[in-house]
């Protein structure tokens, strides 16, 4: 078990490296003059200032001489200074987006979570049964669309009003701008926010919970240890959340704890679409403003988080099934 | 693939005459061709009884009908907006245009049709580039053992905790807008999971007594891998195919909607983008986002529905007990 476990944290350490690596070279080699794309507009723009700022970024040294800065830096979690927002560093910019992704993101993953392996177990338990296809239309309808043309709609219905639907819900934003509510106010109101979006990444989600679980359970369900369990006398119920609901969770387990590592980054275009202030959003203004910089530190903490939901996979499987310990 | 291996040597030598072998001549690639042949018709009828299959099937030809024939079906004309064909910004569904129009008056029904050929196109162009990068690490990983594996399969690990979308997105913003870039920055973030599929029914193949007996009659790696392994690893890439298929068209989708896409060139991403830009959610210009999203749905589940129903036909652990 504890050459299984360093085994493991060694190598999530190892993609962290070439995470790191990857990072430099993606955006040292490509195309493009950081340099300019930080002037590019400003009123300073000049050869003389091009080759300061060229300096002041570190961009005239040879390649290995940046790498060591950059190798430095990036240990000591100094992540430079955002183009777009200026002046100000990465991490004090990625901090404040940090905790309305959470929120958001966290929340409506768990849900979607809960609600899809509850579809999975019943429409799996009842192979071919009225719910069964009903429930397996839906969830592949679900996971067959982008989720932000479902958010769009969601949005264009509820908070624009569209035909028959009342306007009732925020058109975006993560609270009322100015209104200085505080205390519960505060939070009913970032609530009525999150709504929509919530609801819009929940449906979104849930489809592939729901799929993934109705597999497992039927792949479960052809095994001789339920025969045996039928032959003996159990109860169905007692069968299907006894026996094979708990053995066809693993690979479903897995699944939800892989997604909460893509938290980080997997709102992109349901943040920006509602104007949720989370990192989703910030990284299509990053994008918009060729702030690579930001892009930089947002791609290492979405890997990162990526990584860490990994290895957290990798020990609670050791931990739930021995056979993986072993082998 | 369930048949028993019959070895090529197993067909009657060439009879050794001086005019060059007969014409009806039994040679051992026929004899693999017709086995394989074979194998497909009995796959096509299996298929053909699956109704999942069938329906995903179905909606995907009428697609690909639609984007081959869409010159015949829509003037292309009307893509540009100084076309006299065009009528007023924002107008909603009426007998000229059947779907409305849009920001610039064009007709949202000859965009959808025309966004079908980008869309399919760069869906089908990035599996294959996935395809073929995902396959070939998977089977030199898997045939070759050993440091290759161990150094093939890390840097597949390493591709698959990247996130996709970020990683897509940073390319496609450092490195243009352009269809060539959104191919390759799709084909080259998508393949992972297919290499490390590849990979272990490469192993499992692998360790089959026929392709012993291959090697025992010194057979060589390039044949064995030609001819034994890549045969019987090829109808699970191709489910995979299809299944990846949809999730670059989604990709694509998704890409463009973020301004990442090709700027002159009409899919459905672009159409959305260009729809929620232009304010079409607060507007309530429902007509301008729904047939470009139905479109994406449609052919994202018709491709889903065709891979499971081509897994579950040909992954011999899902078939129905």
């Amino acid at each position: 078990m504890r050459g299984y476990l360093i085994g493991k944290v060694a190598q999530a350490l190892l993609t962290l490296a070439f995470v790191v690596v990857f990072n430099f070279f993606l955006f040292r080699v490509m195309p493009g003059d950081p340099a300019a794309l930080l002037l590019r507009g400003s009123a300073a723009f000049n050869p003389d200032t091009l080759e300061q700022v060229r300096v002041d970024l570190g961009l005239d040294r040879p390649l290995p001489a940046q790498f060591v800065t950059y190798l430095g830096d990036t240990l000591r979690l100094n992540l430079g200074d955002s183009f777009f927002a200026r002046g100000r560093s990465v991490n004090t910019v990625i901090a404040e987006r940090v905790w309305p992704t959470l929120l958001l993101v966290g929340t409506s993953t768990i849900a979607s979570a809960i609600i899809g392996l509850v579809i999975g177990i019943y429409g799996g338990w009842r192979r071919g049964s009225a719910f069964d296809v009903g429930s397996l239309g839906f969830t592949l309808f679900v996971y067959s669309m982008p989720e932000f043309w479902f958010g769009i709609l969601v949005l264009m219905a509820f908070a624009g009003g569209v035909g028959p639907f009342p306007a009732i819900f925020p058109t975006g934003g993560y609270e009322t701008p100015a209104a200085g509510l505080t205390g519960l106010s505060h939070w009913v109101d970032v609530l009525n926010h999150m709504v929509l979006p919530f609801f819009v990444l929940t449906v979104a989600y849930l489809g592939e919970y729901a799929i993934i679980m109705r597999n497992s359970l039927i792949d479960i369900m052809g095994d001789d240890f339920i025969t045996t369990a039928r032959a003996k006398g159990v109860r169905e119920q007692q069968v299907l959340w006894r026996h094979a609901v708990p053995n066809a969770l693993l690979p479903t387990m897995t699944l939800t704890i892989l997604s909460l590592g893509f938290v980080f980054g997997g709102a992109i275009t349901i943040e920006y679409v509602f104007s949720w202030p989370g990192l989703g959003w910030l990284t299509v203004q990053a994008i918009d403003a060729k702030d690579f910089p930001l892009l930089q530190g947002l791609f290492l903490l979405f890997s990162a988080a990526v990584i860490l939901a990994n290895l957290v996979a990798d020990l609670l499987y050791a931990y739930l099934d021995p056979r993986v310990r072993a082998g | 693939m369930k048949t028993p291996p019959i070895e090529p040597t197993a067909a009657p030598p060439p009879p050794a005459t001086a005019e060059g072998p007969p014409p009806d001549r039994v040679g051992p690639r026929r004899i693999a061709w017709a086995r394989r042949w074979r194998s497909l018709v009995r796959v096509a009828r299996t298929y053909r009884r699956n109704p999942m299959g069938m329906a995903g099937l179905v909606i995907l030809l009428f697609f690909i009908a639609v984007a081959v024939l869409a010159p015949l079906i829509a003037s292309g004309e009307g893509l540009d907006p100084t076309c006299p064909c065009t009528g007023v910004p924002f107008q909603p569904p009426s007998r000229e245009f059947p779907f409305g129009t849009d920001n610039l008056g064009r007709s949202v029904l000859t965009l959808t049709i025309w966004g079908a050929r980008i869309s399919l196109l760069v869906g089908l162009m990035a599996t294959l580039i996935s395809m073929v990068i995902g396959s070939l690490i998977g089977i030199v990983a898997g045939y070759l053992g050993r440091w290759p594996e161990s150094l093939l399969m890390r840097l597949t690990d390493w591709f698959l905790v990247i996130p996709f979308l970020p990683l897509a997105i940073v390319l496609a913003s450092l490195l243009g807008r352009s269809l060539l870039i959104i191919i390759l920055v799709i084909g080259v973030t998508s393949w992972p999971s297919t290499a490390r599929i590849v990979r272990a029914q490469t192993l499992s193949v692998k360790e089959r007594p026929y392709v012993e007996r291959a090697r025992a009659l010194g057979a060589s790696g390039w044949h064995l891998v030609t001819r034994h392994i890549l045969p019987n690893v090829g109808p699970l890439i191709f489910a995979n195919t299809i299944l990846t298929v949809a999730i670059a068209i989604l990709s694509e989708t998704t890409l463009s909607f973020l301004g990442l896409g090709d700027p002159l060139s009409t899919s459905w991403g672009t159409i959305l983008e260009s729809a929620f830009g232009s304010g079409a959610a607060t507007a309530g210009n429902w007509w301008w986002l729904l047939p470009p999203g139905f479109a994406i749905v449609l052919v994202v589940l018709a491709f889903t529905m065709c891979g499971f129903a081509l897994d579950e036909i040909l992954n011999p652990r899902l078939r129905q007990r």
